[in-house]
């Protein structure tokens, strides 16, 4: 089989199959990619996590677009992306018509009243997995604070938070390797 | 020109994602309410619906809100503009991607990017707290108190690791049943 094909339509079964996005794709990744196909080795597969989380964008998109160009250029990359895009986008279109036929239901309201609870739970669930694995140092916390601070309370503009931490980070660590030296 | 907007929006919302999923939230609140495209509780809404689809987050919610906008037509800008920056990216690291990696500037800057994901999550738990307790101003009525039972659930499920899906499914059966039991 052509190769492009071949790529757009594995990506097509990871996307298809991978609820929750991100992180959730990566055991699939593993098997589809490495141990059936054997386009990638393990240790490139940890090269390509590192470079998916260190890079702006969704981890589904970054992984599909770093695979596809090892295996097949820039087309490979291409075909890979949308296919890992294409299922999501048919599905959430379709979903997007009917939610709106009964989103005015009684029923279809007060479930989304108990859900919207459901998402928070979710939310703070995220939070404690991600604040524990942060380090515990004074830079580490003083920024995630800032962050909050800026955001929450502040009202600042996300865009700048973000790269404002970015810069604190990069200032941070450029110091200690001076202090270090 | 709404296309060019939607294209525009998203393709922000993508080029400034980091770690994916909740941390975005509040990026994508300020950029897709501050059109006036989505309200909070609407925002909220989707969250749960693309926890029960295949696929990323971003993703789902530029197909949606490009959907809701502008049909087909919005949902491809939209979606277009949430891939492209990863896409390009991508494309310029994978060339350079050893030298890229053992970088100090990368890793100062993720030093600093991975704690500012707990901050903007945080956000996220202030705001969408607000939007579940407190959707019309400071009030403890029947919907306070069952939104708070609903959390109170899910949050002793989620952490016993329960899926997600089942938190939604077991959320949305408290809401039914108290919705039409208290007569809300």
């Amino acid at each position: 089989m052509n190769r492009q094909l071949n790529l757009f339509l594995t990506f097509m079964k990871i996307g298809a199959f991978t609820f929750g996005g991100g992180y959730a794709m990566i055991p699939l990744i593993q098997r589809e990619i490495v141990e059936e196909k054997k386009w990638i080795s393990e240790s490139e597969l940890m090269d390509m996590i590192a470079i998916a989380e260190s890079t702006p964008g969704p981890i589904a998109i970054n992984s599909a677009t770093f695979v596809g160009h090892h295996v097949g250029g820039f087309w490979g990359a291409f075909c890979a992306t949308l296919g890992v895009i294409l299922p999501s986008f048919v599905i959430i279109a379709a979903i997007s018509y009917v939610l709106r036929q009964f989103e005015s239901l009684r029923a279809v309201k007060y479930a989304f009243m108990g859900i919207r609870a459901g998402v928070l739970a979710l939310i703070l669930k995220a939070f404690w997995t991600m604040a524990r694995q942060i380090p515990k140092n004074a830079v580490s916390c003083g920024i995630a604070a800032a962050a909050f601070v800026l955001a929450a309370l502040l009202k600042l503009n996300v865009l700048a938070v973000i790269v404002l931490c970015a810069a604190a980070g990069l200032i941070a660590s450029l110091a200690a390797e001076r202090r270090a030296k | 020109m709404i296309l060019l907007q939607l294209f525009w929006t998203f393709f922000k919302i993508g080029a400034f994602t980091f770690g994916g999923g909740y941390a975005m939230l509040p990026l994508i609140q300020s950029e897709v309410a501050a059109h006036g495209w989505m309200d909070a509780a609407e925002l909220v809404n989707f969250v749960a619906v693309s926890e029960s689809t295949p696929g990323p987050f971003a993703v789902n919610i530029s197909t949606f809100v490009g959907v809701r906008l502008a049909g087909i037509p919005g949902a491809i800008c939209a979606t277009l503009g949430v891939a492209l920056p990863s896409f390009i990216i991508i494309l310029i690291v994978a060339k350079c991607f050893q030298r890229f990696k053992s970088s100090a500037i990368v890793q100062g800057c993720m030093s600093g990017l991975r704690p500012a994901v707990v901050g903007l999550i945080a956000t996220a738990l202030l705001s969408v707290g607000q939007t579940v307790f407190f959707p019309d101003g400071i009030a403890f009525g029947t919907t306070f108190y069952v939104s708070l039972g609903a959390f109170l659930l899910s949050t002793l499920l989620a952490f016993r690791k329960l899926h997600p899906i089942w938190i939604i499914c077991i959320s949305a059966a408290i809401g039914v049943a108290a919705g039409y039991g208290l007569g809300l």
